[in-house]
């Protein structure tokens, strides 16, 4: 395996004495698509905001893109600005049109012209199938639609590495494919993708390897094929027995 | 037919609404003719002392007015000179109406708000060919406009940062905003004023003691700054979590998330609430009187005090200024109105 993108090297993490993230050892190669599943409370979401480090880690060693993340605040923004997040509840700057959502990073963090930041933005926002939308607000959205905005606000920083936290698990049932749709595209197009997602459709389609958490641990990890038809732990046949089992 | 539905839904919509209405009428059937009788039909309004004495009790005395406007809207400025606080107020007023007109919301402002302070304190204080008027002498509405401006220009952003210092995550910064806002706030601004204007010359050298005017406005700052932070900090507590996770997602730091992410979503949740300690902070300023600043309402009590002829109408000069404060607050309020419709999105 050539440079992992990402390195979780023996990650532990603990709130307030809570060990929310036990020993964890991961790698994610570059253009890989992980599916991270689990039970509520079992750290996935924890694990995939230490990446950016939304949240950070008390021990071990976590590289992304090349950059160790530590205290250091300019290593910090430089992770972040190569790792874009989608998130549960969309956070769209709720005073700002959809297009201004998408030039204020590239315009204040990455100091590109507001032309070429707009030009890009409206390109993204193609990708997202949502163009027409471009001078509305957020609130003026459906829940489907806003998220696939943030996921276009996501990608104008042209980020090697996507990060989505449950993005579905806040629409409406009928929202839903909209939003996978577009990120079944963007895993076709090569992108270093993990998703913390129970839909198990998409992991099928195009998850490179399903990883599944429980208690702050990586319990298994295995392609798709293998981890839905050959699941080896007891947690694991448990867990997929109740989400798939209706 | 329609005029009746409109009473019976507005006037008398249910047992509540009707007695209501009727305890207004009466109100107004009798005090109404009562008091228009006093403020109109028997009121003198020329400046004729003695036809307002013969008025006293039946008819309002508006020639008191007329008499003592100057006084009461220019206090002890000198009198030859009272075009010069007239002027600067007059800039001042267009420079704020301006400030307050979106077309005008250019890079323009910033010189603008230069050139028209240092006009207005050169014509209030005088030099380069005007005569030196100090600022004790300086009085009534200019004054009154000049303080609150000041006071809320400068008290504001102060309490922007001191609101973000009490929520920082740096310990120290945080102890020094919340020490200042809780001592600040825990006083009352009179004992301030008091100590602006008495004490703290104790502790300078002789003679080398800022102006009193100098030291009162610092004071104002530094009081209403407290209060505003409080109130921005409310703003600042409804946003929600998840935005500064976005905004720190795509690699904004913290003066810029503070900038373009919170501030403008806590500010707009605020607007209300800091309007109405604006409002608050230019009728206090009528608190200046106790360390000997004639502002609108010390400049009304000199103008009439200082003649005993004219002693007596103190009520309706008391009416007039109030007219004149609540000109001034009502067009906060109404401009407040507009600010919230310009920031409510979707």
């Amino acid at each position: 395996m050539a440079e992992p993108i990402i390195l979780f090297e023996k990650v532990n993490k603990w709130f307030d004495g809570f060990h929310v993230l036990k020993d964890i050892d991961l790698q994610v190669a570059a253009g890989e698509r992980i599916v991270i599943c689990g039970p509520s409370g079992s750290g996935k979401s924890t694990l995939i905001r230490c990446v950016n480090r939304l949240e950070e880690h008390q021990e071990g060693r976590l590289v992304v893109d090349g950059v160790e993340l530590g205290d250091d605040v300019k290593a910090i923004e430089q992770v972040r600005r190569n790792v874009g997040m989608v998130f549960q509840q969309f956070n769209l700057f709720p005073h700002m049109t959809v297009l201004e959502n998408l030039t204020l990073a590239p315009v204040y963090v990455a100091r590109k012209p507001k032309a070429e930041a707009e030009a890009n933005a409206m390109k993204q926002l193609e990708r997202v199938r949502i163009a027409e939308q471009a001078h509305k607000y957020p609130l003026q959205l459906s829940g489907g639609q806003q998220q696939r905005v943030a996921i276009a606000r996501a990608l104008c920083l042209t980020p090697h590495i996507m990060l989505f936290d449950e993005p579905t698990s806040a629409l409406d049932p009928e929202m839903i494919n909209e939003v996978l749709e577009v990120m079944i595209e963007l895993a076709g197009q090569g992108m270093t993708m993990v998703c913390v997602t129970h839909e198990m459709g998409f992991a099928k389609a195009v998850a490179d390897r399903v990883i599944f958490m429980d208690a702050g641990q990586i319990v298994e990890q295995a392609p798709p094929e293998e981890f839905f038809s050959n699941p080896k732990s007891d947690r694991t046949k448990d867990f997929l027995s109740k989400i798939l089992g209706h | 037919m329609k005029k009746k539905s409109w009473i019976r839904k507005n006037l008398f919509a249910n047992a509540w609404s009707s007695l209501a209405t009727i305890v207004f009428a009466v109100l107004v059937v009798a005090y109404l003719p009562g008091l228009l009788n006093w403020m109109v039909v028997q009121a003198v309004f020329g400046p004729n002392v003695d036809a307002c004495q013969a008025a006293r009790g039946t008819g309002a005395c508006w020639g008191v007015i007329a008499e003592k406007w100057r006084l009461i809207v220019f206090g002890r400025y000198p009198h030859l000179e009272q075009w010069r606080p007239a002027l600067a107020t007059v800039l001042l007023l267009g420079l704020l109406f301006a400030s307050c007109v979106r077309k005008f919301w250019t890079l323009w402002l910033v010189p603008a708000w230069i050139v028209v302070w240092v006009v207005f304190f050169w014509l209030m204080h005088g030099g380069l060919g005007l005569s030196v008027v100090p600022t004790d002498q300086w009085g009534g509405l200019p004054l009154t406009i000049m303080l609150s401006t000041i006071a809320i220009a400068g008290a504001f952003p102060l309490s922007i940062f001191v609101a973000l210092g009490r929520r920082s995550k740096l310990p120290a910064i945080r102890t020094l905003c919340t020490v200042y806002i809780e001592l600040v706030r825990g006083v009352p601004l009179v004992s301030i004023l008091f100590m602006a204007s008495f004490l703290f010359p104790l502790f300078m050298p002789v003679g080398k003691s800022p102006d009193v005017l100098i030291r009162v406005i610092v004071g104002l700052i530094l009081f209403w700054a407290a209060y505003l932070a409080e109130t921005v900090r409310g703003g600042l507590q409804a946003i929600p979590k998840g935005q500064l996770e976005a905004a720190a997602s795509v690699g904004l730091g913290y003066w810029q998330t503070q900038r373009k992410v919170v501030l403008p979503q806590a500010l707009a949740i605020v607007v209300p609430a800091v309007v109405n300690t604006f409002i608050a902070i230019f009728k206090d300023t009528s608190l200046v009187t106790i360390v000997s600043l004639y502002e609108l309402t010390g400049a009304l009590s000199i103008a009439l005090n200082s003649d005993a002829n004219w002693r007596p109408f103190k009520i309706e000069g008391y009416l007039f200024i109030a007219a004149l404060y609540f000109t001034f607050c009502f067009a906060m309020s109404r401009y407040s109105l507009w600010v919230e419709k310009q920031v409510h999105h979707g």
